[in-house]
């Protein structure tokens, strides 16, 4: 029955992510998102390394495994992300993808901007 | 079981990435001297494993320390895999032999940051699709895609500015999100059926809710890494922002990566439950992306984003095969034809996608623009290069000889074979569009410049030369109609065509 629960909170941890993903378009917000689905698909992983546990074991190993390298490749996609996000504000001094708007005139380091 | 000379597959992922880490530690020109000797390297290994699974017949694996699936990893190479190895191999070594014009290091110079990020990342690309060809497990896949997209999506900003890197990170959200979404159907994947292997999931698949809700996530997933419509809307900003050279890497080689993940799982992986309206929906959306690609390709005013949107309509006619396989399993004959045509279209776009890139890159250092409006003067000042671009223009539009030709008419005889004339008529009306703009950039570029016009820089023979033979493969690729072997069959499961 646990681990019910675990999966009801995965899917409104994807749900809720995913909202905020598709709703939000600041790009900070995205990441954000990202990582709030991660931990949701995350979390589903280890609901299924519980319930494929063997008598006597806490959980099946191997999705652990599979848990700690996506989480370490969902942390460097997020460091990538990032650092694109800051360098995007230090080149225009703004961080929103729409191309429509005009760019600030002043200060094209973004410093303060 | 590894077979012999499965090392070979080790050592064809293995190579890029050391020359990424080699190229890091000893910088400067360093760096594209080791990417230049790598592709040697990595050509000869590729050679090689097509030579051992054509002589043997078999597929070539390897378990990884001997620990075999599904607790271990295997690397398996079946035709499909080494016909897109060599594929890649090819169009990596013509990149690199233009690049070297664009990002060697200035004499006087110890190291410039945009060359040695470019060598590097070319690398760790090649490396990526390396291991998305030769991995025998899906999670392995979704690491491969996600090193693929880490490569691919600052090759997209490499000039830095803001423009490509707003491209860039649109690039990366859509990349994300879609295998975080593969990522939850391996995930469910594996708690269902307690395997990660392709072989094995292949065979213990059964047709449930779960399986179904996996399949739909892991392709929806990798749709939007492919840039199938309508989650196109990133491709074209970031292909067309990029250098010459990157653009070529990206819209040739970056998103077959995830297509061919596609075509994995729909062939190896869950064959048997694809139903007949799933495979139609995603045709659907190939047609779809075809005619509107190719729309929006003739309305552009700039050469780049012409040949951008191009690949958006290319990407439909990727998703022809799904139907016709399906429909000649269902009817049970061979879907070598479908199969077969898939992959020479992957392939035959690879090399004239690239050469059309490059092209365009060329223009727009002689010209010093690429509106193609104002193309006047190109064809005079750069004939070698855009009877590059007629060539591979062609090869889109499927004349004969071209790989693109004998692609479409695979595709176009299992259409008939398997009862389904609707996409052999979305790919003549596709061919159709795709000669107007081809027809429009050589007609501007054929006209004579104006009087007294000087280029603003000329550019090195060998560029234009790489640029003519990559068009030159994709042209001549439908000669591969008479090699006597062959070589996509290898591995293909044989049951469906001796079941009846």
């Amino acid at each position: 029955m646990n681990e019910m629960w675990l999966g009801y909170c995965a899917a409104g941890l994807i749900g809720i992510g995913l909202y905020g993903l598709i709703v939000n378009p600041q790009p900070l917000h995205k990441i954000l998102a990202f990582n709030i689905i991660g931990t949701g698909v995350f979390l589903v992983c280890a609901v299924v390394a519980r319930r494929g546990a063997m008598p006597g074991m806490g959980g099946d190993p191997v999705p652990q495994a599979l848990l700690i390298t996506a989480i370490v490749v969902a942390f460097a996609a997020s460091a990538l992300a990032v650092a694109l996000l800051v360098r995007l504000f230090e080149v225009e001094g703004r961080t929103t993808l729409d191309e429509d708007e005009v760019p600030p005139r002043t200060d094209r380091h973004g410093r303060g901007a | 079981m590894t077979t012999s000379g499965g090392l070979l597959l080790v050592l064809a992922v293995l190579a890029p990435f050391a020359a990424v880490m080699a190229g890091l530690v000893l910088g400067g020109r360093n760096a594209e001297r080791v990417a230049l000797a790598t592709v040697g390297a990595g050509l000869v290994i590729a050679f090689e494993i097509a030579r051992a699974v054509l002589a043997s017949g078999q597929p070539m694996v390897y378990l990884l320390g001997g620990w075999a699936p599904p607790l271990g990893v295997a690397l398996r190479a079946d035709g499909l895999s080494v016909a897109m190895m060599l594929a890649v191999g090819v169009v990596i070594a013509g990149v690199a032999v233009y690049a070297r014009a664009d990002f060697g290091t200035p004499t006087g110079m110890h190291e410039t940051r945009v060359s040695l990020t470019f060598w590097s990342l070319l690398m760790a690309a090649w490396g990526a699709l390396n291991l998305v060809f030769v991995s025998g497990d899906v999670f392995t896949l979704y690491v491969a895609l996600e090193l693929l997209t880490f490569a691919g999506a600052p090759l997209v900003c490499l000039d830095g500015r803001g423009e490509t890197l707003r491209a860039a990170l649109r690039y990366l959200v859509f990349a994300l999100l879609g295998s975080m979404v593969y990522l939850l159907g391996v995930f469910l994947l594996y708690g269902a059926y307690g395997t990660l292997d392709i072989a094995m999931l292949g065979e213990r698949v059964a047709a449930s809710p779960l399986t179904w809700s996996a399949a739909a996530l892991m392709t929806t997933g990798l749709l939007a890494k492919t840039a199938l419509f309508p989650v196109h809307l990133w491709l074209p900003p970031a292909h067309a922002g990029a250098p010459a050279a990157a653009s070529a890497v990206l819209s040739a080689l970056v998103i077959k990566g995830s297509w061919f993940l596609v075509v994995r799982l729909w062939l190896d992986v869950f064959p048997g439950i694809v139903t007949w309206s799933a495979a139609q929906w995603l045709a659907g959306l190939g047609v779809a992306a075809i005619v509107t690609g190719n729309l929006v390709a003739l309305k552009q005013v700039r050469l780049k984003l012409l040949i951008a949107y191009s690949t958006v309509a290319q990407v439909g006619y990727l998703f022809l095969m799904f139907p016709l396989a399906a429909g000649a399993r269902a009817a049970h004959v061979d879907d070598t034809a479908a199969v077969t045509g898939g992959m020479l279209q992957a392939i035959s776009h690879a090399t004239a996608k690239a050469a059309m890139f490059m092209a365009a890159g060329l223009i727009y250092t002689t010209l010093g623009h690429d509106r193609v409006a104002e193309l006047r003067g190109a064809g005079r000042v750069l004939p070698m290069t855009m009877l590059a671009f007629a060539l591979a223009g062609a090869s889109l539009i499927g004349l004969p000889p071209s790989g693109g030709f004998l692609a479409k008419w695979l595709l176009m005889s299992a259409a008939f074979s398997s009862a389904q004339w609707w996409w052999a008529l979305a790919m003549l009306i596709g061919g159709l569009l795709t000669s107007i703009y081809v027809f429009i950039v050589v007609m501007h570029a054929l006209a004579p410049a104006d009087v007294g016009w000087t280029p603003k820089r000329t550019v090195p023979g060998y560029q234009q030369g790489v640029v003519l033979a990559l068009a030159l493969c994709s042209f001549l690729l439908g000669a591969a109609a008479l090699l006597p072997p062959d070589l996509m069959r290898v591995g293909r499961p044989h049951t469906a065509w001796v079941a009846p």
